[in-house]
């Protein structure tokens, strides 16, 4: 097993911490004071999994065979359902009772 | 004995010894337990799961063109709060990680327990949000505000979430006192930390998706 996990120094774990906060409070503050981007609300959500992955489930620590076996087949099955965006603008655009 | 049974038995015996197979077997390409990496297995297929429901929440969303924006500042606070103590939690699962590795068990079992208290008062808040908007009509299939699958999409994904959150307290619970007893080792809380920090990202999508992309404007 992996023990670099939580023996390894915990000074970037406390940095990690603030670091999702501090983006989930600018998510929130962008949100009021801009109104909701969906593209921006996801990049950093993006960033904070990123950071939880790496720093938090220690994926970064482990063999490269892990993290090659893991995120490669994940992506490709959540980039392959955004199929249904086309069949979702159908039905905003060209359902019989769309203006 | 022919090769093959002689192989069974020299595997069969090494098991027996506590040796896994070593010089028999070969090495495992991830350098981790088999129970770690079917938590990780795991983890992927939830997030795939979740996946899912969050694109068919966006489906019903953009091809419906009376999509309520329902949540009022305070909810959106309150969802800021949630976060807060989620990542939190994922903290100090990590202390309980490092204290059960450094074999301090009463040290373990404490975060361990600080951390299912946490995912506790998540799941208070969570509950005082759902009978919030309860209370204001938010039905399954029905809401006074328009379209009428805002329910299904709120309720199904913020519940499949919250049952994750109950279910990581009763297994960080279980997990936490058996450590304590000596029946289970560090690994075993380090495995749990990582469906608990899966359920703390999952939250990080459902909050910016769900709340904020439906805040009353």
């Amino acid at each position: 097993m992996s023990q670099t996990s939580a023996s390894g120094n915990m000074t970037s774990t406390y940095f990690v911490y603030g670091a999702i906060l501090l983006i989930a409070i600018v998510q929130v503050i962008a949100a009021m004071a801009m109104g909701p981007s969906l593209w921006r609300m996801l990049l950093l959500a993006i960033i904070q999994a990123y950071l939880a992955v790496m720093f938090f489930m220690h994926l970064r620590d482990e063999k490269p065979t892990l993290r090659l076996a893991l995120i490669p087949g994940t992506l490709f099955v959540l980039v392959m359902m955004n199929m249904i965006w086309a069949d979702s603008f159908r039905l905003a655009v060209m359902k019989p009772f769309a203006k | 004995m022919s090769q093959a049974e002689l192989a069974i038995e020299s595997v069969a015996e090494a098991h027996s010894t506590g040796a896994h197979g070593a010089g028999v077997m070969e090495e495992s390409p991830f350098a981790i337990p088999s129970s770690k990496l079917v938590m990780w297995l795991f983890i992927i297929s939830d997030a795939c799961t979740f996946g899912a429901m969050l694109f068919a929440y966006g489906y019903l969303r953009n091809s419906a063109a009376d999509w309520p924006q329902v949540f009022e500042r305070a909810s959106i606070w309150n969802s800021l709060l949630m976060t807060f103590i989620l990542v939190s939690t994922s903290l100090t699962i990590l202390f309980a990680v490092k204290a059960a590795q450094s074999e301090d068990r009463a040290g373990a079992f404490r975060w361990t327990m600080i951390t299912a208290a946490g995912g506790i008062l998540f799941i208070l808040l969570h509950i005082r949000e759902w009978l919030s908007l309860i209370g204001q009509g938010a039905r399954l299939f029905q809401n006074p505000w328009g379209a009428p699958m805002f329910g299904a999409a709120f309720f199904s994904i913020t519940g499949l979430h919250m049952a994750h959150v109950v279910g990581g307290v009763i297994a960080l619970t279980v997990v936490g006192l058996s450590y304590r007893a000596g029946r289970y080792a560090a690994r075993h809380i380090e495995i749990w930390a990582l469906y608990w920090h899966f359920v703390d990202l999952v939250w990080m999508f459902v909050v910016p998706l769900v709340y904020l992309l439906n805040m009353k404007r």
